[in-house]
């Protein structure tokens, strides 16, 4: 059965070596197709039915695609419609060496069951194997490879006994030489264009399509614009003799014409380049990774700061003009692009510039994010394309065009609408949000699903324990409930439970890998991306009242003055007899009778009893916390009451703090130090920690400033000395001072981060005043926490290691990944906010609102908003008005406007309104009211004066 | 870029074979006149050469002999152009020091050295060309060598390495298998008891998957045993025909 066959190859790694490898030829490789007699495969992939409908080929057939096809048209083979193809293994390998998100992608289709795409592992195939001729370059070998290989299927299927249903094969190629050849051999060969156009059923395909090289004639204008990118090898040469350097280009958000690469080093070393110009900016498009040249020193330049928006075909503007006056200001190292080493090219959001030409196919499509240059697409609906918001991927810039060309990948619907919008900001900030995969749902556990005594093994059954969960209202990912009772000796034993997540999730698997990507479940208004698929999210591991559930719990026992006596760690089997939400109109009786429970001493029952001795030592806690420095920080939260039919917003509200909240996040505290000590102690080396550093002073000027105004002094000089000062900081006349200045102490923090314990030696985390602090109780949402929860699994024996988790450089990376993940998320978060408060807006129009001035800029003023927890900025100046008498002095801050100073924490009267002006980046629009500046200040719109005065005085 | 796909989603390795394949076995025994016996075998493109020397007296310090049975001494050694580089491997060096030692002990376990007190046996063998296994091939290689000077064995004794990639265990690594991080095990069996001559490993590799692992790996010596067999009985054949005439 086995064939023997050597073959000599030879690669370069220092000198010359000659590599020998073995091959081996089978005779057992299946062909994969429902039809055949021949092969004695156990199943098939391949339909009999093949139900592509094409013009040219009327017949049922199945598809051969080659390389190129794949790298370049995967959007088209990702389309349902494109089912029964055949991926040969040359095609596969040459994929995954040339681009692993392709080869990712390809993979994941050859996964998904409906789509009857074959792998022929046609290089080990005794017929289909062929030896690289002398002269014959790989490439061509491949071509001929896969040629071969798709002659054999032809001949193969004739052969079986189903040749009367005319089954043929078909080869996909762009390569004229490769189809010439094929063609000549017999073979059914079509360009990827050509098939694609044949289809019956889809002409939106067409779109989809990558504009290749070989068909660019009409771009091609004679002028060159660009010069040409260096060749790879050139330029590994030239960074390692130090001419050249590697980075990251990032593109000015401002202005289209300026870049800067950033140069990574050693430490400190790290250096910008500055990129100025069309030329010298050579077609780098925004995070790909590239080489460039410094420029001699003359001619190095400051960053200009004016504001340049590409607008269309204008011709080369002129920034020399600019720079003569900012000869003053710190020349910066200047260069020039000379290679490209990595795209990073991801599919775009945007809008499509329909042409002025009626008739033309080509047209300008402006991204969301406007670091991206515009690209040319080639489409045939663009009249229905208009006003929608569609995703582009580029496909290549020629050095002779303006733009970038590229194809549509796929349209989110009309621009405006609330789901498009939010597809949108999902996709740019890198949220993964598609639908779980079928290799990812398959290490679901089996419903129904039932606890068996092989899970009791490693358990303690607390099920007799009274155990509740308070969760926020409309949760169904419940992952923590609580416990209290008495013990015999007079102490109390208080018990977090947490959704025991790491038994489902098993390392290494596709659902770990995808939960790992993801890094956390993001909330939107009104819509959850989850971080595990809804099974496990919302049922196995969500802690539901009255069913048995998994939980990992960690218990302490404690006096009554909330000293921890003993701690320990356990897997358990609970059962939570209430759960009750925390602050939630409906459940405003529920929460009358746990407010009621806490503090009614007549009432005698077990969750009465427990909720009653949680409460008390959730105090004692918070108490102690504060005096040993934790920080109560401030930031409005907004949350808006969502129509239950159309969804729109209708109105917003700032969250509150309860009571019950405020308990149960104190033992949620205690539970993850208490957590994060274990595992430090168990793995000093890769235990996963988060840390809070604490700011550089220089963070804390703008409150100090601020609060001087006020004359109250603000002490920074430690996290208790600020939590204090903070702490005295009111005034009488002004209640929401301290709100505000605590809003303002949030803005000065750093971020908080994951890391691993072996890669730092920091682990204070400033805001909760703790040496140590980790992530533990929420594994249904943070990835962070499924990584700790298998951490302290193992340090109390009740599950195995893996490799990668006691591998620091690897839990280091995914460190960087959650916080990544966690960034995003935040961002997609407040961006989803600002989008609803977009849409509360469109709805209501114009409203007037009293505010407070939270910063004070050279030509605007930031306005807080206390009642909708939004803020917003009042210009000053304006294009088309001419600007008014500003005086800026950054002393105190304040901003004179014509007569009227303006200071931190003044209150203001501002019209609020959307503007819609551009469709693509819509905001929120603030105007002055009070006090009166002429020429400035608006007159009050009072549209409604009813209904807004009854508003606002509430 | 990523390093080599060691198992594809179909199920085939780098070089086309599946999981549990073996690569092909080719041995000749009684290759060399002169020595008492010697045996050549391929694994792949992995070729050793084992020559066995006695038994016979003591050589050297006579302060190593055992009373109640053989010593066996082993010594292994790497062709020059046995790698991709050309590279002098003098001897005693750490790794075939270790190396012979592993072969020692292993053929202690096979050899049945009780019938031979205060004598010596010495197995030499050298690895011609190396493509992963060589510890294994080694073994094999020696056996039939040990078979062909006559010295009775307890059974043949055959080694295998296996590997541990995707859940899945590998049989019989080749180089670029080995060399692509798999955690490898090597296992030296005595296939009609099952009895383990030697076990070795040096890579982290979870302490719930090595059962699966030696399973794998005494399969896979129950199928070199098989193959070593069918050489032995050839051979056989083939001198007694030789005699006959």
């Amino acid at each position: 059965m086995l064939k023997s066959k050597t073959f000599v190859k030879k690669t370069r790694s220092g000198g010359v070596l000659k590599i020998v490898r073995e091959h081996y030829l089978r005779d057992d490789i299946w062909c994969g197709s429902e039809v055949c007699t021949e092969c004695k495969q156990e199943s098939t992939v391949l339909q009999r039915d093949t139900c592509i409908e094409s013009n040219l080929c009327a017949y049922p057939h199945y598809l051969i695609p080659d390389t190129n096809v794949v790298l370049h048209q995967i959007d088209v083979l990702e389309d349902p419609v494109i089912r029964n193809v055949i991926i040969l293994q040359t095609v596969l390998q040459e994929v995954r060496h040339r681009s692993a998100p392709v080869y990712k992608r390809i993979k994941d289709i050859i996964h998904e069951k409906e789509k009857h795409f074959y792998t022929f592992t046609n290089e080990h195939h005794r017929e289909t194997f062929i030896e690289r001729e002398p002269g014959e370059s790989a490439n061509d070998r491949n071509d001929r490879a896969i040629r071969v290989a798709a002659t054999w299927y032809t001949q193969h299927l004739k052969t079986s006994e189903s040749a009367a249903d005319g089954l043929k094969v078909v080869l996909l190629t762009n390569d004229q030489g490769n189809k010439q050849k094929a063609a000549e051999s017999g073979l059914l060969v079509f360009k990827c264009e050509e098939y694609i156009k044949s289809l019956i059923a889809n002409p939106e395909l067409v779109d989809r399509l990558a504009l290749t090289n070989d068909e660019k004639n009409e771009i091609t204008s004679s002028k060159v614009l660009f010069p040409e990118h260096l060749p790879l090898s050139r330029i590994q040469a030239g960074i390692k003799s130090g001419s050249f350097l590697q980075g990251t280009f990032r593109a000015s958000r401002d202005n289209y014409l300026e870049a800067t690469v950033f140069v990574p080093g050693e430490g400190e070393d790290s250096t910008e380049v500055l990129l100025q110009g069309l030329q010298n900016l050579n077609r780098a498009v925004h995070q790909d990774v590239v080489a460039v040249q410094l420029l001699p020193r003359d001619h190095w330049v400051a960053p200009s700061s004016v504001v340049l928006q590409d607008e269309g075909m204008a011709k080369d503007e002129n920034p020399e003009e600019e720079e003569e006056e900012k000869a003053v200001t710190a020349k910066k190292p200047t260069g020039k692009v000379v290679g490209i080493i990595k795209r990073n090219w991801r599919p775009f959001c945007g809008m499509l510039n329909v042409s002025q030409i009626k008739e033309s196919t080509r047209h300008l499509f402006t991204p969301a994010d406007r670091r991206i240059p515009r690209i040319r697409i080639e489409t045939r609906q663009a009249s229905t394309l208009a006003g929608q918001r569609i995703m582009v991927a580029i496909d290549g810039w020629p050095k002779d065009s303006r733009y970038p060309n590229g194809h549509f990948v796929r349209s989110l619907g009309g621009a405006g609408e609330k789901d498009t919008e939010e597809e949108v900001l999902l996709l740019e900030h890198d949220v993964p949000h598609q639908a779980f995969s079928q290799a990812v749902l398959s290490f679901l556990p089996k419903m129904p699903w039932a606890i068996t005594p092989e899970d009791m093994k490693q358990r303690q059954d607390l099920r007799q324990l009274t155990v509740c969960s308070v969760d926020p209202p409309g949760c169904t990912d419940i992952d923590d409930a609580l416990h209290c009772r008495e013990l015999d000796n007079g102490n109390l034993e208080v018990g977090v439970h947490i959704a025991d997540v790491s038994h489902f999730i098993r390392p290494g698997n596709a659902l770990d890998k995808e939960a790992a990507n993801r890094g956390t479940t993001v909330y939107l208004c009104g819509k959850r991306i989850d971080m595990v698929p809804e099974l496990l999210s919302s049922n196995l591991c969500s802690l539901r009242s009255n069913v048995e559930r998994l939980a990992f719990s960690c218990i302490w026992e404690m006096n009554h003055e909330a000293e921890i006596l003993k701690t320990w760690f356990t897997k358990s089997i609970i059962n939570s007899k209430v759960k009750h939400n925390k602050n939630h109109d409906l459940f405003a009786y529920l929460l009358y009778l746990s407010q009621m429970r806490i503090d009614d001493t007549t009432m005698n029952d077990d969750i009465t009893k427990s909720l009653r001795g949680l409460n008390k030592l959730a105090k004692i806690l918070k108490r102690r916390r504060i005096e040993n420095g934790a920080l109560t920080l401030s930031s409005l939260e907004v949350r808006f009451h969502i129509d239950s039919e159309t969804h729109d917003p209708i109105d917003l509200q700032t969250k509150e703090l309860m009571e019950t909240n405020s308990m149960v996040e104190e033992f949620m505290l205690l539970a993850n130090i208490s957590v994060a000590q274990k595992i430090y102690d168990e793995f000093s080396e890769c235990a996963l920690l988060r840390k809070h550093p604490a700011p550089p002073p220089s963070n804390y000027d703008i409150l100090i400033k601020a609060a001087k105004s006020k004359n109250v002094a603000i002490h920074t000089d430690s996290a208790k000395a600020l939590a204090d000062s903070l702490d005295m900081a009111t005034v009488d006349s002004f209640p929401y001072f301290n709100t505000l200045l605590r809003i303002l102490a949030t803005r000065c923090m750093m971020q908080a981060v994951y890391f691993c314990s072996g890669m730092d030696s920091d682990f204070h985390h400033y805001g909760l005043a703790s040496p140590i602090y980790t992530h533990f109780t929420s594994p249904i949402r943070r990835y962070s926490d499924i990584i700790v929860h298998r951490l302290l699994a193992v340090a109390i024996g009740a599950d195995s290691t893996y490799p990668d988790l006691m591998d620091k450089h690897k839990q280091s990376a995914l460190c960087n990944n959650l916080n990544y993940r966690h960034k995003m998320a935040q961002y997609a978060q407040r961006a989803s906010v600002a989008f609803h408060t977009q849409l509360f807006f469109k709805t209501r129009g114009v409203l007037n609102e009293e505010g407070f001035v939270l910063f004070v800029r050279k030509n605007a003023i930031i306005v807080l908003i206390p009642k909708f927890g939004m803020e917003g900025t009042v210009f000053f100046d304006s294009k088309d008005k001419t600007a008014p008498n500003l005086v800026f002095d950054e002393e105190g801050p304040t901003l004179t406007v014509e007569q009227h100073t303006f200071h931190i924490f003044d209150k203001v009267k501002v019209t609020i309104s959307l503007d819609a002006s551009n469709i693509q980046h819509q905001k929120i629009r603030m105007a002055l009211i009070d006090p009166v500046i002429s020429g400035v200040s608006v007159p009050a719109e009072d549209l409604e004066p009813q209904s807004k005065k009854s508003k606002l005085d509430r | 870029m990523a390093g080599l796909e060691l198992l594809s989603d179909q199920g085939y390795r780098l070089d086309g074979r599946k999981a549990t394949e073996l690569r092909k076995v080719q041995a000749r025994m009684g290759v060399f006149a002169q020595a008492d016996g010697s045996a050549y075998l391929e694994q792949g493109n992995t070729k050793a050469l084992a020559v066995v020397y006695g038994p016979h007296e003591m050589r050297g310090s006579r302060s190593r002999t055992l009373h109640d049975r053989a010593v066996i001494n082993c010594q292994y050694s790497m062709a020059t152009f046995s790698t991709a580089e050309r590279k002098r491997r003098p001897h005693g060096d750490r790794k075939s020091t270790e190396m012979s030692l592993h072969l020692k002990q292993t053929f202690e376990a096979a050899v049945m050295t009780q019938l031979y007190p205060r004598s010596q046996i010495d197995i030499y063998v050298k690895i011609l060309q190396s493509d992963g296994g060589n510890y294994s091939v080694c073994v094999n290689a020696a056996t039939l060598a040990v078979i062909d000077a006559g010295i009775p064995m307890r059974d043949y004794v055959c080694a295998c390495t296996v590997g541990f990639v995707d859940e899945t265990p590998l049989a019989d690594l080749c180089y670029a298998e080995e060399s692509g991080g798999v955690s490898s095990l090597a296992l030296a069996l005595l296939p009609r008891g099952g009895q383990i001559a030697l076990l070795q490993m040096d890579a982290r590799l979870h302490q719930d998957h090595l059962e699966t692992l030696i399973d794998a790996a005494m399969t896979a010596c129950k199928g070199v045993s098989k193959v070593l067999d069918e050489v032995v009985r050839q051979h056989l054949q083939e001198v007694s025909v030789l005699t006959r005439e």
